[in-house]
């Protein structure tokens, strides 16, 4: 029986702590949308496939052209944050002023566009950049050096983030709009460009989570679909355009994802997430971390 | 209010595609008609709600519940899709309730909503893939032939008939959407998507009546999900459930039109018409293009053209005297109560 406890708790140590590495990722991703929603007011529901994309670009640039994956990885944050501000400047500017359902089916339109792109482009094979990182073996614990990595790099992007936000002229700019949007353009602020800097900066976390889930999942045209839903739930309960409320929606998401499929499948836990998600919207409809009225 | 005419356009019409398969018995063709008419019929039932304003992504949830527990109840259990059907219908809508009535009563809008359907179909397409010992994951479910009587299993191998029983549905879902339309509750639901404050200053019980659409929806779409089911007799749970069917609903619907009864079936039209083009003209080649046409397109429409091809047109054939809605167009300012 001793025994039995013994190992009982170390796999539930171990998925408590992968769940923490989960969760580094999941809240660099929730990071990058509410910071779009939370300074332009629009939903990209193409999120997760703005990282599809990155993933794709740190495939070939590693496999096909032998790039080194830390070379690779500088060019494929530039890309995505490039695609996200041709997003906003092609999709959300001339919708800027239509109704939010508008915007939000629009980004679901590139959503399809983007899938289609890529099955079209790259076909759908499952394909993976074929870097097997070691594996930490900690006690009877293990962990993959790739989790850790992403956590880790995820905390760093997340950081610099934070530092670009309060130490910058354009960061103190982007949190003064997202706090009034009509009275900054009156201060002299330009908000086109401001919205630019804000879409290219969600494209450029898009991007950094692409370098880091590529390390521990395979490429193919609907990989967003995977994390996607999860991204904008880990919004929603944080409070959607609350920064510190979607950090913690997110470790509390990959602990409920990672504890559930401890005790049965993995899509248990996804299961265990969405119903926690809509039991939370019950009790908490505006977030976790509400401001009340 | 119907005219004459219009009456007897919709009675000539209607004659028409009844006595269709009895004089052209093209198979593919009508199987592309039937698929057009479930389809339709569920787009129909999407924009009941759309057109007030909720946005659901989670009727790809609904479908799901309606194929699935019908060919799960028939499968495991022998039960009749006659009685599975409505079985279904009643899973997916107290589904729709559970959800709804917090979503309506804590003033869940906009964006909110969105994101909370979203999970929902998320939640049915995750179920679905997990339980894969009873439905067979994602690799697809097949319902049991039956050896008996072909009536009773709700199995016909003969296109003309499920030409015949999707026609009948598809003028069901019409029906009941212009029901809607003359109901009360549409201006209630309409004064709501305007300003729930304002309505329900006006005496609108907000909650019920959103509730009361929703269900009818979720309803709908199951009956659509449940047919599809057995006309098909093989379901993915990408195909009738998740995050892309509901996505493919809200795009057929805006294509074609929210605001007119027609549009969602004009919508279907072109639509699957567009992906079978595709599928011809490109054959393999053509996976992906399809959707990559969809997702541009959908981008353009909601840019240049949000009432939807068939609401464009009609609004120049004839402008019409009445007051647009607001959120049909939105120049017009309303008077609201007390201002």
């Amino acid at each position: 029986m001793q025994a039995f406890l013994d190992v009982f708790d170390i796999y539930l140590l171990e998925a408590v702590i992968n769940g923490i590495l989960l969760g580094g990722v999941l809240a660099l991703l929730a990071l990058g949308l509410n910071l779009i929603f939370g300074v332009i007011d629009v939903t990209w529901i193409c999120y997760a496939e703005l990282v599809m994309i990155g993933m794709y670009a740190m495939y070939f640039m590693v496999q096909y052209y032998g790039v080194s994956y830390f070379v690779a990885a500088p060019f494929t944050i530039l890309l995505v944050a490039i695609l996200g501000a041709a997003l906003h400047y092609l999709v959300i500017a001339p919708l800027l002023t239509a109704p939010p359902i508008n915007q939000l089916l629009a980004t679901g339109g590139v959503l399809f566009v983007l899938q289609s792109f890529a099955t079209v482009a790259f076909g759908i094979d499952f394909r993976n950049l074929g870097i097997r990182l070691p594996v930490l073996a900690l006690g009877d614990m293990n962990f993959s050096y790739a989790r850790l990595l992403s956590f880790l790099a995820a905390l760093v992007g997340m950081v610099a983030v934070y530092l670009f936000m309060t130490r910058t002229f354009t960061g103190t700019a982007i949190r003064a709009i997202s706090q009034d949007r009509q009275i900054m353009a009156l201060m002299g602020v330009d908000t086109k460009r401001i919205y630019l800097i804000t879409s290219a900066l969600g494209g450029a976390l898009a991007g950094l989570a692409a370098c880091l889930l590529v390390l521990q999942y395979d490429v193919h045209p609907f990989v967003g679909l995977s994390f996607g839903p999860i991204t904008f739930l880990i919004c929603v309960l944080g409070g959607l355009g609350n920064f510190i409320g979607g950090f913690i929606a997110a470790f509390v998401f990959a602990e409920i994802i990672s504890l559930g499929g401890l005790f049965s499948d993995l899509e248990w836990g996804y299961v265990l997430a969405f119903a926690f998600f809509i039991v939370m919207m019950f009790i908490r409809p505006a977030g976790l971390l509400a401001r009340r009225r | 209010m119907m005219g004459q005419g219009r009456l007897a356009a919709w009675g000539i019409g209607l004659a028409a595609l009844v006595a269709l398969p009895f004089v052209y018995r093209d198979p593919y063709h009508l199987h592309i008609l039937v698929l057009i008419l479930i389809w339709s019929f569920a787009y129909t039932s999407w924009s009941m709600m759309g057109r007030f304003g909720l946005v659901s992504l989670g009727h790809g949830g609904f479908m799901g519940i309606g194929a699935y527990v019908t060919a799960l109840l028939w499968n495991h259990l022998g039960v009749s899709p006659w009685i599975g059907i409505p079985v279904s219908m009643v899973a997916a809508g107290a589904l729709a309730l559970i959800v709804g009535y917090p979503c309506f009563r804590f003033r869940i809008t906009g964006h909110y909503f969105v994101l909370v359907t979203l999970a929902l179909s998320g939640i049915v397409l995750q179920v679905i893939t997990a339980t894969r010992d009873y439905t067979g994951g994602s690799l697809g479910y097949t319902p049991n032939r039956t050896s008996g009587n072909k009536l009773l299993a709700l199995q016909f191998d003969d296109k003309t008939t499920w030409y015949l029983i999707a026609l009948g549905v598809w003028l069901f879902g019409i029906v009941v959407w212009h029901w809607v339309d003359r109901s009360m509750s549409r201006y209630a639901l309409e004064a709501i998507s305007e300003d729930e404050d304002a309505a329900a200053a006006a005496g609108v019980d907000v909650t019920a009546e959103k509730l009361k659409i929703t269900l009818l929806s979720a309803l709908m779409t199951a009956l659509a999900g449940a047919i599809y089911c057995q006309y098909q007799m093989f379901i993915t749970p990408d195909t009738v459930s998740g995050i892309a069917v509901s996505l493919q609903m809200v795009f057929a619907a805006i294509v074609g039109g929210l605001f007119v009864s027609l549009g969602p079936t004009f919508g279907a039209v072109i639509t699957i018409l567009l992906a079978e083009t595709l599928r011809i003209g490109f054959g393999t080649k053509a996976v992906g293009w399809d959707n990559l046409v969809y997702g541009v397109l959908l981008v353009l429409f909601i840019i240049f053209l949000p009432k939807g091809i068939l609401g464009s047109l009609l609004d120049r054939l004839k402008p019409q005297p009445k007051v647009p809605r607001a959120h049909e167009q939105e120049a017009v300012q309303i008077a609201r109560p007390g201002t």
